[in-house]
Parts: C-alpha cells; sequence; structure tokens
C-alpha cells in the first residue's frame, strides 16, 4: 500500500519559487494500478519521484507498506521499490541476463538463484530465455528492450512499482499488445502500482483508479467509471473530452449488461408461444434455440402474425453475436454495423445467455455513473 | 503468453550502427597497416643496397636505446594514463560544474605549448635526464586523456543514470557499474591517441639528456650520417606501428562487447 499525505514539492528558480507539487494526498490499496494522469508540466513524474526519494519532498509524507520513508534509507528504499522509466534505461554494458539480475545483485543474492529468476521472468513474457538471455540491449528491438525493462522492475520481487510513463516510446500496435500482456501479468503477481501516464486510453485500461492532475493540484482521484460518470469540475470533464460515454462503453462488460428475459423459445415449441413471447416482453425479435440452448436462429414476429406452425420454421439465421465477455462498446459496434437493434449474446460454446438493446446499454451506462 | 516477437531484430552482431566503407575499415584497422608497412621497409632495404650492412653496424646502439625509448614511453604514458584517467573522472562529478570547463581549458592550453618548450622548460627546472623527460612527455600525453575521459564520462544519458539511482544503486556504484564501462570506448580511443604522440615525440628527450632513439637521429643528423640516422628512425617508426597496433587489440578486449562499435 502506498500513502501520500500533503506531499509538497517546490523549486527555487531565478523568477522565484515554484510549486511543483503542491499539497498531493493519495492512497493506493494493496494490488491496485493507480494511474498519474494529466498534461506535462503538471508534477505527476515529480510525484512518482518522491514516492522512492529520487526527488526529496519538501514537505508532506510518504508511506510505503505503512512505514514512513523519511525512516528508512533512500537506497534500501530504492531496492525494494521496482522502477521502471520511458527512456528504458537498460545498462548497453551488461547482458539481457545482468540487466534483469542489477536488483538481485545489489541485494547479495546467491548467483544461481538470480540466474535462474532471470530465465523464469523471461518465460513469463514469451522471450526465449536461450536466445535472449545473453543479448546485448543494442540487439533487442524496442519492444523487447522494454519488456526486459519491466522485467528487470520484478527482478526481486518488490511489492510496490513505480512505472513512468512505461509504455510511452513504443509505438500503438505494440504498445497495446504490452499493455495486455503487462495486466495479464498482474492478475497474478498483484503489485501495487504507481503509474505515470499522460493518455487517457492507456490510463483506463490499465488503471483500477485515475488521479488526474492540474498544476501541481491533485482534480479527482477516483476509479475509472466513477471519472467518466461523474467528473468533479470542468477542467477534468474536458481532460476527459466529449465522447465519455463512448469512452464508459469500454468498461462495462456485455454480461454486466445483458437482459436475460425472456431469453428464448425452444425449437421444438410453436409459433404461437414464440408470438406471445413477444406481445409479454414488447420485442420485435424471438430468438430460437436447440435443445443445448445453442443459438439457431431469430424470428421477426410482426411479420408472422397468424400463421402456425413450429417457431423454428419460420426462423432466420442470426446477423451478430456478441460474446458475454465482450464489453459494450464492441456490443454497440456490432449493433450498428449489422443494423440490428437486439444483439443476442453467447458464451464460449455458442449458448445463448441473453440478449441486449439500446435500452439496455442506456440503462447500464446510467447505473454504472452511480454505483462505482 | 505465447505472443509474437514484434520485431527480432534482422542482423544480431551489428543493429543499428552506421557502417563504414569496408574498404575505409580495413585501412583503419592496424593489422593491414602493419603489413603495408613491413614490406615497404623490406622494398626499401634491399633497393639501398649496402645500407643493411650499415645499417647493421648499429645493432648494439639500437637495442640499447630502444630500451631506453621504451622505458622513456611507458613511465611517461603510464603515468598520465594514471593520472589522466583520474584528473578526467574527478573532472566529471557534478560537483565541479563549470569549473571543469575552466580547467580543461588550461590543460588544452598546455598543449598548444610545443613539446619541445615544455623540455625545455622541465630542464631549466629539473635538469637533465630521464626526469625531466618524462615529465615533459606526460604533460603532452595527459591532455587527450584526461579530455576523452571526462568527455566520455560527462556522455552517460541522463536515463541511465535515472534508472540507476532508481534502482537504488550508490554513486560509487553507478560509477563503476555503469558510467565508467560505457564511457570506456571513448576513453581508450584517448588513450590510444595520447600513446601516438607520447611515441612519436619521445625522440625529443635526446636533447635534454635522456636517451633514447633520438640519440641516433640527432646525431646521425648532425653528421651527415645516414645509415645512424636511418637506425634511429626506423626502429622509431616500427614502435609508434607497434604500440598502436597494441593498444588497439587492448581496446577491443576491454570494451564490453555491448558498446563497441567495432563489433
Amino acid at each position: 500500500m502506498i500513502r501520500l499525505d500533503k506531499l509538497t514539492k517546490t523549486f527555487d528558480t531565478p523568477q522565484g519559487v515554484v510549486v511543483a507539487v503542491d499539497g498531493i494526498s493519495l492512497e493506493v490499496p494493496k494490488g491496485e494500478i493507480c494511474v498519474l494522469l494529466g498534461p506535462s508540466g503538471c508534477g505527476k513524474t515529480t510525484t512518482l519521484r518522491m514516492i522512492n526519494r529520487l526527488v526529496a519532498p519538501t514537505s508532506g509524507k510518504v508511506y510505503v507498506d505503512g512505514r514512513d520513508t523519511d525512516t528508512v534509507d533512500p537506497i534500501e528504499l530504492r531496492r525494494s521499490i521496482g522502477y521502471v522509466i520511458q527512456q528504458v534505461g537498460l545498462f548497453p554494458n551488461k547482458t539481457v541476463r545482468d540487466n534483469i539480475c542489477i536488483v538481485p545483485d545489489l541485494l547479495g543474492w546467491d548467483r544461481k538463484k538470480s540466474r535462474a529468476r532471470a530465465i523464469e521472468l523471461l518465460e513469463l513474457v514469451g522471450m526465449k530465455p536461450g536466445e535472449f538471455l545473453d543479448r546485448y540491449p543494442r540487439e533487442l528491438s524496442g519492444g523487447q528492450q522494454q519488456r526486459v525493462g519491466v522485467l528487470r522492475a520484478l527482478a526481486a520481487d518488490p511489492p510496490v512499482m513505480l512505472m513512468d510513463e512505461p509504455f510511452g516510446a513504443i509505438d500503438p500496435i505494440n504498445r497495446e499488445v504490452i499493455q495486455n500482456e503487462f495486466l495479464r501479468m498482474q492478475q497474478s503477481i498483484r503489485k501495487t502500482i504507481v503509474f505515470v501516464s499522460h493518455d487517457l486510453d492507456e490510463a483506463m485500461r490499465m488503471a483500477n483508479r485515475i488521479a488526474i492532475f492540474r498544476d501541481g493540484k491533485l482534480e479527482q482521484c477516483a476509479t475509472p467509471a466513477q471519472l467518466l460518470a461523474t467528473p468533479a469540475n470542468e477542467f477534468v470533464q474536458s481532460f476527459l473530452g466529449s465522447d465519455t460515454a463512448l469512452k464508459r462503453l469500454r468498461l462495462i462488460k456485455v454480461a454486466q449488461a445483458m437482459r436475460t428475459s425472456p431469453l428464448a423459445v425452444a425449437n421444438h415449441e410453436p409459433l404461437h408461444k414464440a408470438l406471445a413471447v413477444s406481445r409479454e416482453s414488447g420485442l420485435d425479435s424471438v430468438f430460437v434455440v436447440d435443445e443445448h440452448g445453442r443459438l439457431l436462429g431469430v424470428l421477426d414476429a410482426r411479420d408472422n402474425i397468424g400463421r402456425s406452425g413450429l417457431a423454428m420454421e419460420y426462423a432466420k439465421s442470426v446477423r451478430a453475436t456478441v460474446t458475454t465477455t465482450s464489453d459494450l462498446r464492441s456490443a454497440v459496434a456490432l449493433m450498428f454495423t449489422h443494423d440490428v437493434s437486439v444483439l443476442p449474446c453467447v458464451d464460449d460454446t455458442g449458448v445463448m445467455k441473453g440478449w441486449i438493446n439500446h435500452q439496455a446499454v442506456g440503462r447500464s451506462l446510467a447505473q454504472a455513473g452511480t454505483t462505482p | 503468453m505465447n505472443l509474437p516477437v514484434p520485431h527480432p531484430p534482422s542482423n544480431l552482431s551489428d543493429p543499428g550502427l552506421p557502417r563504414r566503407a569496408s574498404w575505409l575499415r580495413r585501412l583503419a584497422t592496424p593489422k593491414p597497416m602493419l603489413k603495408v608497412l613491413l614490406f615497404a621497409l623490406l622494398v626499401a632495404w634491399l633497393l639501398l643496397g649496402d645500407m643493411p650492412r650499415s645499417l647493421l653496424a648499429f645493432r648494439k646502439d639500437i637495442v640499447y636505446l630502444t630500451w631506453q625509448h621504451l622505458e622513456l614511453v611507458a613511465w611517461a604514458s603510464g603515468l598520465a594514463v594514471i593520472v589522466g584517467v583520474t584528473v578526467g573522472a574527478v573532472l566529471s562529478r557534478p560537483i565541479f560544474g563549470r569549473i571543469s570547463e575552466v580547467i580543461l581549458q588550461v590543460f588544452n592550453l598546455g598543449t598548444t605549448i610545443p613539446t619541445l618548450a615544455i623540455l625545455a622548460l622541465s630542464m631549466t627546472l629539473m635538469g637533465i635526464g630521464m626526469v625531466p623527460a618524462v615529465f615533459g612527455l606526460w604533460a603532452h600525453t595527459l591532455l587527450p586523456i584526461v579530455r576523452n575521459t571526462y568527455t566520455g564520462l560527462k556522455e552517460t544519458p541522463a536515463h541511465l543514470i535515472d534508472a540507476a539511482r532508481g534502482m537504488g544503486m550508490t554513486a560509487t556504484q553507478i560509477f563503476f557499474g555503469v558510467e565508467f564501462p560505457n564511457a570506456l570506448y571513448v576513453i581508450m580511443g584517448g588513450i590510444r591517441t595520447a600513446l601516438a604522440i607520447c611515441v612519436g615525440t619521445a625522440p625529443l628527450a635526446f636533447l635534454i639528456g635522456a636517451g633514447g632513439l633520438g640519440e641516433l637521429i640527432f646525431t646521425g643528423i648532425a653528421l651527415n650520417d645516414m645509415p645512424m640516422l636511418l637506425a634511429g628512425a626506423i626502429p622509431t617508426a616500427l614502435l609508434a606501428v607497434l604500440t598502436d597496433f597494441v593498444v588497439a587489440r587492448l581496446q577491443i578486449w576491454v570494451v564490453p562487447r555491448g558498446i563497441s562499435p567495432a563489433i
């Protein structure tokens, strides 16, 4: 856990005293990623660097795992905190192996143990140890260097990590790959992370909590969903942009928003039952499933009034489905792409779990704002 | 997590480094240069007829004076490397700030004084013999080493030092683990230049009574004795080439593989 208490940093310049960070109080719970977000020069990097004392605070306190960092030797403190920077900063004179083992070596780990750790870490990101251990940083691509940079910070298994725009120098496609890779890793390693970024999309993807900075002040600190639903002031609103509703779609899973009743009619049931379902729900489309619950087709109630027979006979094939693990953004995109008003939601095996329409999307957006 | 590796470097040995033209490279590497020179010497030797015999008459002198010459160079350059690297390293520390540039300018000024003048000055202060000669050569050898050490260390990218500090390395660990190894290529470049200067100017030491191969050269000139002059000049030239060759090898051996642009 990391706690900042009225943290302040001022610099004396020839033009007078400049307040870089102004009384920031912030708490990052254990195992969460907190993204410090804001325009350049807003004090987010200075705040980060005060946590491991690369910058000495003018006033205020930093607590890491309950310890006041004032009382800890800065060298020892830094060895217990992972540190990743945008330029990576791998040492060109050392191999990948030795770069990863820097902090374990500083801590005096047994050589065998630290070298085994390097192999284990490389495997974690899908880099073949046999191929990469003895390479020098200049023999790696930008994305590989950045991966090794993150591994180096993880080497001594610190509970806390500081990351200063770690993926900022990578091209957009690889950036997303590495971000997702890191998030997957985070699910198992559960580090407490403070992450500096100026990229809103990155923050939305990575953060459990976003702290928005302006001119050294903390404007708002909230979960991405809260932030988008209830921006604290005009600055936060303008920083988030005019399409907050669309951004929020990304944060909600289909499973959370879909309706489950009425679900569907079975293929052996008669048409009049399907029409009754339609009348009851007010929906024109009725889905038809087989005995295992797998989606077979959809029938339009209006076209079939007065007819008779099995529901199955009148069903047409379904134009689009969405999986329950997708986010609402892709669901809405599918609705527009295929021009359908109701989208069936299925699980990985094709079993129908529910459906979603514009109304359901709208309602879950409204809910997400009130309950974080 | 089996993700495709984005950009496997196509050339592992030398990615992203500008390649010099190969002929230029070959000329710049010491080995072929040595061969060419030896060949030229051999041709000259054969063409000059009875010159070899008259040169060999100086055999004893050549051996004795070459040792003396080497001793001079070894003392001067050895001390220059020790002092130069130390001074360069000390000046590159942030506490010195702008003062270090001023000090380096003073060193620069020192180099503009001709070697002969420095030798003359050290003779007036220390008399004649080995000591003032070593001092004069040392003073002249010093600058490229100090300058390159200072520049090499100063040019350590700021983000490397930031990463090192952020991981909890002490100032000493950063110096020996990051700054110094990364500056080694530049430092070795300075030492190579300095040694070339040192070996080249060492014959002048004879003028203040320190002996060396200069004795044969200057006496040869004074007596208009061509074989004697060559008996001094040829070993001097060979020594210079040999020294450069050895330092170039050393440079490859000493500089970490991740930095050296030669590999």
